[in-house]
């Protein structure tokens, strides 16, 4: 039997054939513990094979745009907590080793889905969002979309499967650039080099993605899912490699003062190291 | 095209994105201050511009960037 979810930060619904996930938490749709705990939802939903879903779309109702990514201020502020509780590093690491393998948990789900997965993005598509999107198979953005993986003004790299996934999709010189400039890409350029399937015009991507949702449930479920698995194959041992990486270069104290800047920064100015 | 030129695109570009009044613009203005925009609806103004001029500006070009004077001579490196 199809469901319906309604959480706070996203809720999904059947329409028509595809299964439609909205992203709804302001400021920009932040992934923090409770947008994890409501994808888990979603993810264990997909699992059961979301009731012969033929295709499923992920769209933010948040004017800003798609997704900001991680929630920093609250990775932060978790951070603030745990040394007032007196917890060691060791401990502190471990906790987000746990979100990250749950994060990662979702994620694959979502990438490994047996139907045709959509994101529809515009606006901010940056860090963990950028990831979200890159387990689809394939993204449509309108003209407002930028891509981004801002990970190294925080001492950090993408901790999502960002790396592996987008290096899974497009080239490495493609990858480098993104990782190590920390700029974003426009839609028009995200679509030159083949991250961006379909570009499209201001407020039509819902559109555009509803219609390749209709398009995709017109053949065979099964060879739908054959094709894909064959063509999209999970990278188990980089992902593996992200995750470690990512845990090692959290323990360093320029996160922290990466993070600290950003929580108390009140400047309206994009936020830069 | 001059910078001065350019200067007024860009505050043609930005005042019809952002509903205001070009007129009310200034060259030296901080635009961040004169939009009343922040740092999320700055992307959305580098996409104009990026659009506008087919031209890609790197986000890290424009930090310390605050006037629309100084907008313009960062875009202007990139308007072949």
């Amino acid at each position: 039997m199809s469901r319906t979810f309604e959480g706070k930060t996203l809720r999904f619904s059947h329409v028509g054939s595809a299964l439609e996930v909205v992203l709804n938490r302001a400021p920009c749709n932040e992934i923090g513990l409770e947008t994890l705990t409501e994808l888990e939802v979603l993810a264990n939903y997909v699992r059961d094979g979301a009731s012969g879903a033929r295709a499923m779309i992920f769209y933010s109702e948040i004017p800003t745009g798609f997704s900001a990514g991680a929630d920093l201020k609250a990775l932060y502020t978790g951070i603030v907590e745990r040394r007032a509780k007196g917890m060691t590093m060791a401990a502190a690491t471990q906790e987000v080793r746990s979100f990250l393998d749950r994060i990662h948990s979702v994620f694959n789900a979502f990438d490994m889905a047996p139907f045709t997965t959509i994101a529809a993005t515009h606006g901010v598509v940056f860090g963990g969002g950028f990831e979200l999107a890159l387990t689809c198979d394939v993204i449509i953005a309108d003209k407002s979309a930028r891509f981004c993986f801002p990970e190294l003004r925080l001492g950090l790299v993408p901790g999502f499967g960002g790396i592996p996934r987008l290096s899974r999709d497009v080239g490495n010189a493609v990858v480098r650039d993104l990782l190590l400039t920390g700029r974003s890409l426009n839609a028009t350029r995200a679509h030159e080099v083949g991250l961006v399937s379909q570009l499209v015009a201001r407020g039509e991507v819902l559109a555009a993605t509803r219609a390749l949702a209709t398009q995709t449930a017109r053949f065979d479920a099964a060879t739908t899912t054959t094709a894909k698995t064959f063509m999209k194959p999970i990278p188990t041992e980089q992902l593996a490699n992200e995750k470690a990486l990512f845990t090692m270069l959290f323990t360093s104290p320029i996160v922290e003062a990466a993070l600290a800047k950003f929580f108390h920064s009140t400047d309206v100015r994009p936020y830069l190291p | 095209m001059s910078e001065q030129d350019l200067t007024a695109r860009l505050i043609d570009l930005a005042a019809k994105r952002f509903k205001k009044s070009a007129e009310s613009l200034k060259s030296d203005d901080d635009f961040f201050q004169a939009l009343g925009i922040d740092s999320m609806q700055a992307m959305e103004l580098l996409t104009e511009i990026e659009e506008h001029f087919e031209v890609e500006v790197p986000d890290y070009e424009l930090q310390g960037v605050t006037t629309f004077a100084g907008l313009a001579e960062v875009v202007k490196r990139r308007v072949p």
